[in-house]
């Protein structure tokens, strides 16, 4: 039972721990740097979970090969997921790159991407 | 009981806020026309208010709606006779102290005197707005605007007690007002309605421990302004403001406008039959009571003329509420025709002490000894009103006293008809000591030089309102009906015909 | 009316121009500041329109591409979210007008980039409001917030590292919220929010749809900086430039209050956190501490922005209880808090801003003598710190009005006396800047010598938005009934 919970639903426990992994980085690391990273990691667990959850056991791809009369949905992965990951990794992309540059900021005040030292700077 | 339209409240309410724009624009550096726009509104404001009595005697409501606040309620003004008394009495008073603010404010050569001029008439827009509401939210509406108007005159010397003052009032007074939001919201969930209705809406709504639970949120709410022991701590402590603004809190708007309130409630909102069958009116009666014995000794006890005069004020306050608890005719005759009698007569007295303060920067009583040969129109104006406060026929202070103890009898509380004699002694107590060292003991210190009055500016007004608490006291209808008028809302609220 | 596809011009105009922007920019940069105003001007009159046509023909229904929901991306403007567009626009725009003076004091250099961003963030947060898709909303979601990151940053000295830890917390906050649009489009295959709205009342026993609610309202709460997830907002207040915190105060967290009502009462069936689950309980204990938390914090700020920081904090809590307590005073309380607050924040801020805009130092105690050379300036502050103390007749009194209302109609006494109480506590905040902006200091024996100060108002472009804001906030509270009984009766559904 337990095994099966474990296995039959990997994918979920993969993106679970991957979570995890990303938000502790997020909130425990000092350096802005590896909470940066955790958050990539954060978001890259999501998109994973969304492309689970499209994906079908023995289905292809979703394109209609010609002459097919008659689609049967089980064929096909369902699309919609990897094409709303799509502008979510648009979204995160965008979203790095604004933290990096925050970062740039932040080290060409402080001379430092360490939390505590920036925060006792600016006491 | 339906209401004839007339845009009169709106007119005489429009005149205030009017004021209050242009005293604003004017601003320091023209000073006559400031003071002539007060002045001129005073008495515009006051000749709409007046205009309306007629149509009030003849047994009229008058009405003017502006928007609808929320279902079942609006920004709605209502002109009935207890709300004209009130107005009548604030806008004629408001003349007087705007003569008198002149007078003093120039005397004292005090600063800021722009917002001074403009808070006050945004009080008084407070008052009168109190006195037209229709419902209790735009009665609340018009109290928080009191409320905080009222703040920077207390606060206006600027000073560390003057500001210490200020924030006491705002502490006390902001605090009464959430409670009443409360029990507004209570009242507006019960009934579905918030509209004044004489003998009360409240009637038939709800369980009784709700019934006396809003009733007490709404008394301590409205209590804190009317000054209701143990609520009146602010109330002394406000005295640091300029005495004209002591004249307006006590006399005129603020405090008043709390005993206005609690009336409203008493015989409005909750309504004779209903406070009766919950015999509510009974423990109001020994709440104030007791205000009345306590304040009363308090005021024996103080040194400071002006809080002196605070106490007593506290004391008459209590015995308006008193005798509106009696619920009997007389008893709330009495006391509404007291409204006006203890306006008159405690205005006279700040006025007094205001005026012996600019001319010698004495605020101490044992300091007043042989004043009365200095000042013999001002300390003989001071001897009228007080003795009137007392009861001491033939000022209006009599009248007021002989009716509520009339409405003891008629309530069959003998209790309480003790109460208001003691009272009286009480008064005399603290007041003729003042009025006999005065006049006859020679003064310890420095001797006062021969004659030397104050300023007509505020030597007339004094005079004025010392007549007028005699003319008041010797034929109760002379002055603006006030009497029938305060018999009609008896009646109203009684239902009797 | 119809002719004009207003629904997309209303995001498209501003998008667009965002990018023309820069364009212009390296053109004519004097013209940026006319392009900002032009545009700002086209989407609230859209959305005026829109509202307009709304109340009139009921709500609308704009398909992106011609694809048909549930498949297609859908514009969805019914009352609810046509009001709030209304307001977003409008104090945008309000606030957009008094910007030019305040850039060119702060960062004129970057002028031009701040107008892009302005516009980028007036998109996403018009998009928010407009959407009928949850996956759409994250999308908007995530271009105000990236917009609002960078905007924060332009700021002083701590603004990138209170922008940065701001993005922390947003981008948990929009990952919660994402794996919540995940989750329920397992469970329903959907994320169209009127198809949603049919689905979910059958699927409201499945564990998946509890998991889908609890990511997001977390996420959401994150985003509107609902206590205790609030962290990030005060230091990223205070860094922003002026017309930053003007713009992203007001409107930002009334927009996060827009999507939890959105959620748990639109699309969610509105008994299903009230009665199902006890999230209506945990949203209002999350308010209640909020607005105590916010209230106590704000009287130990010395900073007024700081202040003003967590007094918004303490607001945000009164939308969530009104949303909390599930009944229809209590949601009409909220939706009009979202008009009121957005006024009086908005007002606030700009008080601020035209202060710091005349060298004025943000310290509360160094305001002696404010009143004296800006009178206009500090009689608007006053108006409208009245009106969050809640007296009436200003707006603020009506929306505690009706959360009072609602507190007892849910039997709530502890909400309502946390709802009173924190009246009282805005009291003491702002009559301690009122009293130190026109009574000086307490105890100054020198103040007969205090140099009578010349007057040096702000400037008119400055002040006429500012004045307008404070009469909006003395006459939307006189016509509350109206707006109430017209519009917000509109949005609150059947059941409540």
């Amino acid at each position: 039972m337990t095994i099966e919970l474990i296995i039959g639903k990997y994918n979920y426990w993969i993106y679970i721990s991957l979570m995890m992994i990303g938000f502790y980085a997020m909130i425990a690391k000092k350096n802005l740097v590896k909470k940066l990273i955790g958050m990539n990691i954060f978001q890259t667990s999501i998109i994973l979970f969304f492309i689970s959850i499209g994906s079908k056991k023995g289905a292809t791809i979703p394109i209609v090969e010609e002459g097919v009369k008659t689609i049967q949905a089980n064929q096909y992965i369902n699309p919609l997921p990897h094409v709303l990951m799509l502008t979510a990794i648009v979204v995160m992309v965008s979203t790095f790159g604004v933290a990096l540059a925050l970062l740039l900021l932040i080290y060409r005040k402080y001379h430092t991407l360490e939390e505590d030292e920036i925060l006792n700077l600016r006491r | 009981m339906e209401g004839t339209i007339s845009i009169k409240p709106l007119l005489a309410l429009g005149t205030s806020a009017l004021a209050a724009l242009l005293i604003l624009l004017t601003g320091e550096r023209r000073k006559n026309l400031r003071e002539g726009w007060t002045l001129l509104a005073s008495v515009i404001k006051f000749s709409i208010v007046a205009s309306m009595i007629p149509a009030i005697l003849q047994g009229k409501t008058l009405e003017w709606t502006l928007v609808e606040l929320f279902p079942g309620v609006s920004f709605q003004f209502r002109v009935d006779s207890f709300g004209l008394f009130f107005a009548t009495l604030a806008s004629c008073l408001w003349i007087a102290t705007s003569i008198y603010s002149i007078g003093y404010m120039r005397g004292l050569q005090s600063a800021s005197q722009t917002r001074f001029f403009f808070c006050f008439a945004l009080a008084l827009h407070g008052a009168l707005g109190i006195a037209f509401a229709g419902n209790l939210l735009t009665l609340f509406i018009f109290y928080e605007i009191l409320t905080v108007s009222t703040f920077p005159l207390v606060a206006h010397k600027e000073t560390e007690e003057a500001i210490s003052g200020g924030r006491k009032y705002l502490a006390y007074l902001l605090t009464g007002a959430t409670l009443i939001i409360l029990a507004m919201g209570f009242t507006y969930t019960l009934s579905g309605n918030l509209n004044f209705k004489a003998g009360g809406f409240l009637k038939g709504h709800g369980t009784d421990p709700l019934l006396i639970l809003i009733f007490f949120v709404f008394i301590i709410g409205f209590g804190t302004k009317a000054a209701l022991m143990p609520l009146h701590e602010w109330l002394p402590t406000a005295m640091v403001a300029p005495t004209p603004v002591s004249a307006l809190l006590h006399a005129v708007a603020v405090v008043k406008a709390g005993v206005f309130c609690v009336l409203r409630v008493i015989l409005y909102v909750f309504g004779p039959q209903l406070l009766a069958e919950l015999n509510l009116w009974l423990l109001l009666a020994y709440m104030a009571s007791f205000t009345i014995l306590v304040s009363g000794m308090f005021a024996l006890a103080q040194d400071h003329l002006k809080r002196r005069l605070a106490f007593s004020t506290i004391n008459n306050l209590a015995i308006i509420i008193l005798g509106a608890s009696l619920l009997s005719p007389s008893g709330i005759t009495g006391s509404i025709f007291h409204i006006a009698a203890h306006g008159f007569m405690k205005i006279t007295l700040f006025f007094v002490a205001g005026a012996i303060y600019v001319k010698t920067h004495k605020e101490k009583v044992n300091e007043l000894d042989g004043i009365g040969k200095a000042m013999p129109v001002t300390m003989a104006s001071f001897a009228i009103a007080a003795l009137g406060i007392s009861g001491i026929p033939p000022m209006a202070g009599f009248i007021s006293k002989w009716y509520l103890c009339l409405g003891s009898l008629e309530a069959k509380e003998i209790l309480f008809l003790f109460v208001l004699l003691g009272s009286a002694l009480l008064d005399i107590a603290y007041f003729v000591p003042i009025i006999y060292h005065s006049f006859f003991k020679k003064p310890t210190g420095d001797p006062f030089p021969q004659v030397d009055e104050a300023s007509l500016w505020m030597v007339a007004p004094i005079a004025i309102c010392a007549i007028g608490s005699i003319v008041l006291g010797l034929f109760p209808n002379a002055i603006f009906h006030f009497f029938e008028i305060a018999t009609l809302s008896a009646k109203n609220v009684l239902g009797v015909p | 009316m119809s002719h004009l596809p207003f629904p997309i011009l209303i995001i498209v105009v501003p998008l667009i121009s965002a990018f023309l922007m820069i364009l212009l920019g390296w053109l004519r940069k004097s013209l940026c500041y006319l392009l900002l105003i032009f545009v700002l001007g086209i989407t609230t009159l859209s959305s005026f329109m829109i509202l307009e046509e709304v109340l009139w023909k009921g709500s609308i229904h704009y398909r992106l591409g011609g694809w048909l929901p549930p498949w297609g991306i859908e514009y969805v403007i019914d009352p609810l979210n046509g009001f709030v567009l209304l307001i977003v626009s409008t104090i945008s725009l309000i606030i957009g007008i008094t910007s030019k003076p305040m850039v060119e004091r702060e960062f004129p250099e970057r002028a031009i980039y701040f107008y892009c961003l302005y516009l980028l963030q007036i998109t996403g947060l018009l998009g928010i409001v407009i959407t009928g898709d949850l996956f759409n909303l994250y999308v908007f979601l995530e271009i105000a917030s990236l917009a609002g990151y960078a905007l924060i940053a332009i700021g002083e000295e701590g603004a990138p590292f209170a922008s940065f830890n701001y993005m922390i917390y947003g981008t948990i906050g929009a990952c919660f919220y994402l794996l919540g649009v995940g989750y329920l489009y397992i469970e329903s295959g959907s994320l169209n929010m009127a198809d949603l709205t049919k689905l979910l009342p059958g699927l409201l026993s499945s564990k998946v749809t509890l998991i889908a609610f609890a990511f997001f309202s977390v996420g959401i709460a994150i985003k509107m900086a609902l206590f205790p997830l609030h962290v990030w907002l005060p230091d990223a207040y205070t860094y922003a430039p002026s017309t930053v915190s003007t713009l992203v105060a007001p409107l930002t967290t009334k927009v996060g209050a827009y999507v939890m009502i959105r959620v748990m009462v639109n699309v969610f069936p509105p008994t299903f956190f009230t009665e199902t689950l006890p999230a209506a309980l945990l949203l209002r204990w999350m308010a209640g501490l909020g607005i105590l938390f916010g209230c106590l914090f704000a009287l130990a700020q010395k900073d007024l922005k700081r202040m003003l920081g967590y007094v918004l904090i303490a607001e945000i809590g009164y939308i969530a209880m009104g949303i909390g307590f599930g009944n229809r005073n209590g949601l009409t309380g909220a939706i009009l808090h979202i008009m009121n607050d957005g006024l009086m924040m908005a007002c606030l801020f700009l008080f601020v801003g035209a202060i710091t805009l005349k060298g004025w130092p943000r310290k509360i105690d160094q305001l002696q003598g404010l009143h004296q050379t800006m009178p206009l300036t500090s009689a608007a502050f006053v108006l409208s710190g009245l009106s969050v103390i809640g007296v009436p007749p200003t707006c603020g009194f009506f929306s505690k009005w009706y959360l009072v209302l609602g507190a007892i109609d849910a039997k709530q006494w502890l909400s309502a006396a946390i709802l009173l109480a924190s009246s009282l506590c805005n009291a003491i905040l702002f009559f301690r800047v009122i009293e130190k902006a026109y009574f000086g200091k307490a105890g100054n024996e020198q103040r007969i010598e205090r140099p009578i100060l010349k007057r040096d108002e702000a400037p008119l472009i400055v002040l006429i938005p500012l004045w307008v804001l404070t009469l909006g906030v003395i006459s939307l509270g006189l016509f509350s009934g109206t707006i109430i009984s017209n519009i917000i009766h509109l949005t609150i559904p059947a059941s409540f």
